[in-house]
C-alpha cells in the first residue's frame, strides 16, 4: 500500500474533511497539482474548482472556491473559503455563487475603468466558476 | 402599610417574572450550547489561518514591499474602531463591558490628539456610545436580522472596512469585541486587525521552507483581506457565545432574585392576614364584653 499522509479540509465554518490519503488534487491558482506523501513543503491559492482525494477508504470530491492549500511534511491542509462535498452541491448553488460572481465582475467594472488588473482578476473568477458549474451538472 | 390584595397581586406579578427570567435563561442555555460549538467548530480554520500568515508575514514582512494592510500605512492618525455587540438587551453586563473597553480606548486616543471613527456592529453598542461619541458614527452594520452568524456576514462587514481602507479613510483599526471564557467569565478584548498583527506562538517549530505557488507576495496580498473577515468572523462567534453566556448568567440571578423576593412578599402576606385576622377578633371580643 502506499504512503498515505494527513489531509484536512477546514472552511471558517466548519471542519469538512480528516482522514489519512494517498494522493490529494488541489486547483492551484497556477494549475492542478497532486499532493502525495514526502511532497515538497509548499503553499499555494487555490482557485474555484474540483479538490479529490485519493484514499484507502476510497475518492471523495469538494467543491471548494477559494483560499489556500498548505503542504508540510506533516500533511495536506486545505483552507477554503467555501467548500462542498461535491455530491451535495446542486445546480441552484452553483448558479448562486456565479451570480456572485458576476456582480463582482460588474462592480470592478465600475469600480476600474481604465485598470485592467482587478476586472481581469473578477473576470477569470466568473469564467473558473462557470466551467465548476458546467463540470458539475455533466 | 399596603393591603392584602396588593400584596397578592406584588406576588403574582413577581412570580411570572420568575417565569419569563427562567425561560430566557433555558432559552439562552440551548443557543449558548450552539454558539458554542460554531466557535469550536471555526477553530481549526483560524488557527491555520493565523500560523500560515504568521509564517509569511515574517518572511515578507521586513522588506518595504510589504502590503500596506501588514506594514500599515506609516502613520496611526486615524483609528477606527469597530465595535461588536449584541442586537438584544437583557443580557447583564456584556454590552456594557465592550462598551466601556471601547469609549475609554476612544478617549485615550481622542486625548492624544488622533482622530477616531466608530463602526458599530449590533445595535446595543451602538445606543451607549451614540451619547459620547455620536459625531465620531461613520457606519453600523445591523444584523437584527441574522439568526444564525455566517462567514458570508463577517465578509461582509470586513469587505466595508477594507474598501474604506482603500481609499485612505483610516490607518489603523482596533476590533472590540467579548471573548468567551466560560459561562460565568467573558473577557472584553480589543485586537488590532489593521495592520495585521500576530501573536508569537510559544514552542512553535522553526518554520519550513515553502515553495510559494504563485509568489510569496501574491499569496500575502490575497490572504490579508482574507485575514481580515477571519478575525472578524472569529470576534462574531466569540461574541455570540459570549452573549448567550452572559445571558444565561443573568437570567439565572434574575430568577434567583424573583425567588427570594416571592418568600419575602409570601411572609410579609401571611403576617397582615394574621394581623387583619387578630384585629377582627379584638373587635368582636371587645363587643361582646360591651354588652
Amino acid at each position: 500500500m502506499a504512503d498515505t499522509t494527513q489531509f484536512d479540509l477546514v472552511s471558517p465554518e466548519r471542519r469538512l474533511a480528516s482522514a489519512a490519503v494517498t494522493a490529494v488534487q488541489i486547483p492551484g491558482a497556477d494549475g492542478d497539482m497532486t499532493a502525495m506523501a514526502g511532497h515538497a513543503p509548499t503553499i499555494t491559492t487555490l482557485r474555484p474548482g474540483v479538490l479529490s482525494t485519493e484514499g484507502p477508504d476510497g475518492t471523495s470530491e469538494y467543491v471548494v472556491t477559494g483560499g489556500f492549500a498548505e503542504i508540510t511534511a506533516a500533511g495536506v491542509t486545505v483552507l477554503a473559503e467555501r467548500a462542498m462535498p461535491k455530491a451535495e452541491v446542486t445546480a441552484d448553488d452553483m448558479a448562486a455563487l456565479i451570480k456572485e460572481a458576476e456582480e463582482a465582475l460588474a462592480h470592478a467594472k465600475e469600480t476600474f475603468v481604465n485598470e485592467p488588473g482587478p476586472v481581469d482578476d473578477a473576470a477569470k473568477l466568473l469564467a473558473d466558476m462557470v466551467a465548476v458549474g458546467d463540470h458539475i451538472r455533466i | 402599610m399596603p393591603s392584602l390584595k396588593d400584596l397578592k397581586n406584588r406576588i403574582e406579578s413577581v412570580k411570572s417574572t420568575r417565569k419569563i427570567t427562567k425561560a430566557m435563561q433555558m432559552v439562552a442555555a440551548a443557543k449558548l450550547r450552539r454558539a458554542q460549538e460554531a466557535a469550536e467548530q471555526s477553530r481549526p480554520y483560524t488557527e491555520r489561518f493565523n500560523a500560515v500568515m504568521a509564517g509569511l508575514a515574517a518572511s515578507v514582512g521586513g522588506s518595504d514591499s510589504a502590503p500596506k494592510l501588514l506594514s500599515g500605512t506609516g502613520s496611526d492618525k486615524v483609528q477606527l474602531l469597530i465595535v461588536m455587540t449584541s442586537e438584544r438587551g437583557l443580557c447583564g453586563g456584556f454590552n456594557s463591558n465592550i462598551a466601556k473597553l471601547a469609549r475609554s480606548h476612544a478617549q485615550k486616543l481622542l486625548a492624544e490628539g488622533k482622530e477616531v471613527k466608530i463602526l458599530t456592529v449590533g445595535k446595543k453598542g451602538r445606543d451607549q456610545l451614540k451619547r459620547d461619541f455620536g459625531s465620531l458614527y461613520i457606519d453600523h452594520v445591523d444584523l437584527t436580522e441574522v439568526k444564525r452568524v455566517g462567514y458570508a456576514d463577517a465578509q461582509g462587514i470586513a469587505k466595508d472596512v477594507l474598501a474604506r481602507f482603500d481609499a485612505g479613510e483610516f490607518d489603523v483599526a482596533t476590533l472590540f469585541y467579548s471573548k468567551f471564557v466560560n459561562v460565568v467569565s467573558q473577557i472584553p478584548t480589543a485586537q488590532q486587525i489593521i495592520p495585521a498583527t500576530f501573536e508569537e506562538e510559544e514552542g512553535s517549530e522553526p518554520s519550513t521552507l515553502f515553495d510559494y505557488e504563485p509568489s510569496e507576495e501574491a499569496i500575502l496580498a490575497d490572504l490579508l483581506p482574507r485575514g481580515v473577515a477571519t478575525q472578524i468572523f472569529a470576534g462574531l462567534l466569540e461574541n455570540g457565545a459570549s452573549e448567550q453566556g452572559a445571558r444565561m448568567s443573568a437570567m439565572d440571578n434574575a430568577t434567583r432574585n424573583a425567588g427570594e423576593m416571592i418568600d419575602k412578599l409570601t411572609i410579609e402576606f401571611n403576617r397582615s392576614r394574621q394581623a387583619v385576622i387578630t384585629n377582627e377578633l379584638i373587635e368582636i371580643i371587645s363587643g361582646a364584653e360591651a354588652l
